[in-house]
């Protein structure tokens, strides 16, 4: 399970409705997920699912380049590849993004 | 004051006039201070040009006396003038272009300049001394367009100038006249492994070479030895000495040697004219080292202002080499002689070196190489000409870590002697900063009196004069970074933070370099608030730096729901506002209402786009109950009510609330106030507790119910609610400024040590009224998180809304 290889875009708004490292939960068809903006302008859209056993959101976390700290129990993710950094374990599912003229893509 | 004031002209703006003008201001405010000098600049530390050079530090870093300095004392400056003669009879000096200043006093402290080696082609273009930020900025140019430099002299000078020359890219020959480097400071073992040392960092040596030609056209292209040898390079530095400036001595018929002839009260042969510094000669000596320069700096202040001194007896010099990685340092006499007692340990593994010289049994000098912990401790012993004994033996060579604590050593320091040679700061001026003014760090006492801020070799004392002056409440250790993301301390982050006027945590991050660029969730937060203490009015507050619950201004639930937690001052509410809170919570679909530990009522189970929503029905302001600030005040019912209760604990316990609310604190606040001795709100468990007695108050602090359960200890008693009041402004802001983010008040009172609590805040009244100022500055840029989030439509709805995709690709 990493980040999706296929899928259909859909949009998901403009650059600007996603403020610099706040993420967003966006939700499409029946997937509900976390979207984040890093401070070089890269979009990561996660699935908003804590991959910690209690479970929870993503989207309150905290951003720092394309790492995410998650907003309840504090494990660290990388928001590339969606796994979990020691010494913590899992992986979350990242989603691919492609931006065009300031629009954002995700696919599902 | 009668009468006019006197005219006092210092000829010289540097470091050793600067210091003895610092040092009269302390004195007295007799002078019309005018001051020229030949630089550009105001005065700037000319120790420290070698960091400038190695790119460690900038300009502006090592200014110390900015321009608004001289102007706050009204000192008159006239940089880039040059004073060319003394004209005694008519008592003015005279500058270059003529123009006459009248003159009661001088103190002339023109330093000295790069001696520069006549030999043929010695004023070629590519050949600087390095004495100067001119200099500096030659070096600087000649790095970005030569290669290849080679730097005349392997003293302590030359070698700075080389590493830095190394750190710019340039390939760096030093080429030195004798067999050893620094053969002035250190004895030939300690030479050999310098030498090595800075060979590993890349500067190549020509030893035993005489200079005797520098070669090329226009500009330099090598240097010819006196054995025929040619060495190709573009870029000459002559550090082979320098000699005192004595020019405008010499002009004014003054009694010149190598420098100014002085008295032990540094009075020259002309009358009422005195010299400071590297331009002095005193009982023969010249020195070139900074230390003495505020030896003797002290004891013509005194003089000049008619207070009583001893004289100058002269000045023990030791030397550190102020190269990152490379810790060399001696002190005294060092080259072994056969009526020398000689102590020595070497050590090729770890590359260190220590030697002590003894006579008849006294210390006269030590070299150290590599490690340098001890420097301090050995140039007091050696100035002293300490008596060897066991048990110093003992600590000073001894295997192991250092063995016992040698504060006693501070203990019997006197008062007026020199801890900080670079900036003349007195063990009397260090421990008056620390009972005075409440410092707690070496961080602070830099900030505050310029100890440690040069070249750091008297951080070991300031340490051990903290520990001795704190007893306990001062925390050594090693040095721990607040997160893996630096190696540095909060007190050091704070600190730098000050001094650099930063402003956003990237900011900081950049700036301290940081490993991870944009930090980590320990730092974020921490250094958000750090800025904001700091910077209650220019600080933006950065919401990607906070937790999800500040962020949020709600308690995150495991189910990504929020509990939503009202103000309830004092935990008194009203039957109107109860009935709002559970029309609200029916409406919202709330999933459950739970009274608190703090006397008010949860809210558990809010959607995320639906809290802006319930604020604003609510209409009440928020509790707070996620944040790192104060929280509740819990109450008994007192005097209002209760047949026992002697204050009216409700009404001061939300007078309290609603002061102090909404502000940022290193960790969650928690109050009790009661109304008599019975404790019904439990102040022994809260981050202050207060009790009502018959006549007045008693205020606890640092309790704590939670993990780590701690009773609070009685500070003080007061007699009104204004001084309660200001009290509780005074503890907060105290612990806002020294408190580690996270830390409650529980770690911080032992941290700190209540009686140090105690003779900031309760006993010093000056620095209680200072405290509550501040508080009260910052309380004033506090704002209304709801109100704020439901004014603000756009961001909120960023914040707080998803965005729904409409299921077309």
């Amino acid at each position: 399970m990493t980040t999706k290889q296929s899928g259909t875009y859909f949009p998901a708004g403009v650059v600007e409705e996603f403020l610099p490292r706040i993420g967003r939960v966006v939700e499409i068809k029946d997937h509900q997920l976390a979207v984040f903006r890093a401070s070089d302008g890269t979009i990561f859209a996660a699935d908003n699912h804590n991959p910690h056993p209690k479970g929870g959101p993503l989207a309150e976390g905290i951003v720092s380049g394309h790492y995410l700290y998650d907003p309840l129990y504090d494990w660290k993710i990388d928001l590339t590849t969606g796994l979990v950094q020691a010494p913590d374990n899992g992986q979350v599912q990242m989603y691919p993004v492609k931006v065009e003229n300031g629009q954002v893509w995700i696919a599902v | 004051m009668n009468g006019k004031k006197e005219n006092l002209i210092i000829i010289g703006n540097g470091m050793a006039g600067i210091s003895t003008v610092e040092q009269i201001l302390k004195l007295t405010t007799r002078f019309d201070i005018t001051v020229f000098g030949t630089e550009p600049y105001p005065n700037y530390n000319r120790i420290m040009l070698s960091y400038v050079l190695e790119g460690s530090k900038t300009l502006d870093d090592i200014v110390l006396n900015d321009l608004h300095w001289y102007e706050d004392y009204g000192i008159t400056l006239h940089t880039g003038t040059t004073v060319t003669r003394i004209d005694a009879e008519t008592h003015e000096v005279v500058t270059e272009d003529g123009t006459r200043v009248p003159y009661d006093k001088i103190i002339i402290a023109t330093g000295s300049n790069s001696f520069i080696l006549p030999v043929p082609g010695h004023d070629k273009e590519g050949v600087v001394g390095f004495r100067d930020i001119a200099d500096c900025n030659v070096m600087l140019e000649a790095a970005k367009q030569y290669k290849r430099a080679a730097v005349i002299g392997g003293g302590l000078l030359g070698l700075e100038a080389a590493k830095g020359l190394v750190q710019l890219g340039m390939e760096v020959t030093v080429v030195h006249l004798m067999e050893d480097l620094m053969e002035r400071q250190l004895d030939p073992q300690a030479s050999a492994m310098l030498k090595a040392e800075l060979e590993r960092q890349g500067i190549r040596f020509k030893m035993g070479a005489q200079t005797s030609e520098l070669l090329g056209g226009e500009r330099v292209e090598g240097i010819r030895f006196a054995d025929d040898t040619v060495l190709n390079v573009d870029f000459v530095v002559m550090a082979v000495g320098i000699k005192p400036n004595t020019t405008v001595a010499r002009e004014s018929g003054m009694e010149v040697n190598r420098g100014i002839v002085v008295n032990d009260y540094m009075q020259t042969s002309l009358e009422n004219v005195y010299s400071v510094g590297e331009c002095t000669e005193h009982r023969g000596v010249c020195y070139g080292l900074v230390a003495p320069l505020f030896e003797q700096g002290m004891i013509l202040a005194k003089h000049i202002c008619g207070v009583e001194t001893a004289p100058y007896e002269g000045s023990v010099v030791s030397t550190k080499l102020k190269i990152s990685g490379v810790d060399v340092f001696s002190t005294g006499e060092f080259i072994d002689s056969p009526e020398h007692t000689v102590i020595s340990h070497k050590d090729d593994w770890k590359r260190t070196y220590k030697k002590i010289l003894l006579r008849d049994n006294k210390m006269v000098g030590a070299v150290l190489f590599g490690d340098i912990t001890d420097s301090a401790e050995l140039q007091k012993l050696i100035k002293n000409q300490t008596e060897m004994t066991e048990e110093l033996y003992g600590s000073l060579m001894g295997t192991g870590c250092g063995g016992h604590k040698k504060a006693t050593s501070v203990e019997t320091m006197p008062e007026d002697e020199i801890v900080c040679g670079c900036n003349g700061v007195t063990k009397g001026t260090i421990v008056d900063v620390i009972t005075n003014q409440g410092l707690t760090t070496v961080d602070e006492i830099k900030a505050c009196t310029g100890a440690t801020r040069s070249c750091g070799g008297c951080k070991p004392v300031v340490e051990q004069i903290l520990q001795y002056v704190l007893g306990d409440g001062f925390s050594s250790g090693a040095k721990q970074g607040i997160c893996g993301c630096t190696s540095m301390g909060r007190d050091e982050i704070v600190a730098e933070i000050r001094a650099k006027g930063l402003q956003t945590t990237k900011e900081v991050m950049n700036v301290l370099g940081w490993s991870q660029p944009e930090g980590c969730s320990k730092c974020r937060p921490a250094i958000n608030y750090y800025l904001g203490m700091i910077a209650p009015d220019t600080h933006e507050d950065e919401k990607e730096s906070r937790f999800v619950n500040e962020r949020m201004n709600a308690n995150i639930q495991k189910d990504g729901t929020y509990t939503v937690v009202p103000r309830m001052y004092g935990g008194v509410t009203t039957p109107a506002d109860l009935k709002r809170i559970a029309d609200v919570s029916v409406k919202y679909d709330v999933k459950a209402v739970k009274v608190t530990g703090g006397q008010r009522l949860d809210l558990i189970g809010v959607k995320k786009e639906d809290l802006t929503k319930v604020w604003a029905e609510l209409d009440m302001p928020s509790g707070y109950a996620y944040a790192k600030s104060l929280r509740t005040v819990k109450t008994c019912v007192g005097s209002q009510f209760c047949r026992f209760g002697t204050q009216d604990s409700m009404a001061m316990g939300a007078r309290i609330e609603r002061k102090f609310e909404r502000l940022d604190l290193p960790a969650k606040f928690k109050y009790a106030v009661n109304g008599c001795p019975r404790n019904c709100a439990e102040a022994c468990t809260k981050d202050i507790g207060i009790v009502g007695n018959d006549g007045g108050w008693e205020i606890f602090i640092g309790g704590n119910g939670g993990i780590k359960a701690r009773l609070a200890d009685s500070l003080c008693k007061v007699k009104t609610d204004e001084e309660l009041i200001e009290l509780c402004g005074a503890i907060m802001q105290y612990y806002r400024e020294t408190g580690n983010y996270l830390e409650r008040t529980s770690e911080w009172v032992e941290r700190m040590g209540l009686e140090h609590i105690r003779s900031v805040v309760v006993d010093n009244l000056e620095e209680r009224k200072a405290l509550m100022q501040r508080i009260e500055f910052a309380l004033e840029h506090v704002e209304e998180p709801w109100q704020k989030a439901i004014r603000n439509e756009e961001g909120q709805s960023k914040m707080f809304h998803g965005i729904e995709v409409s299921a077309r690709p």
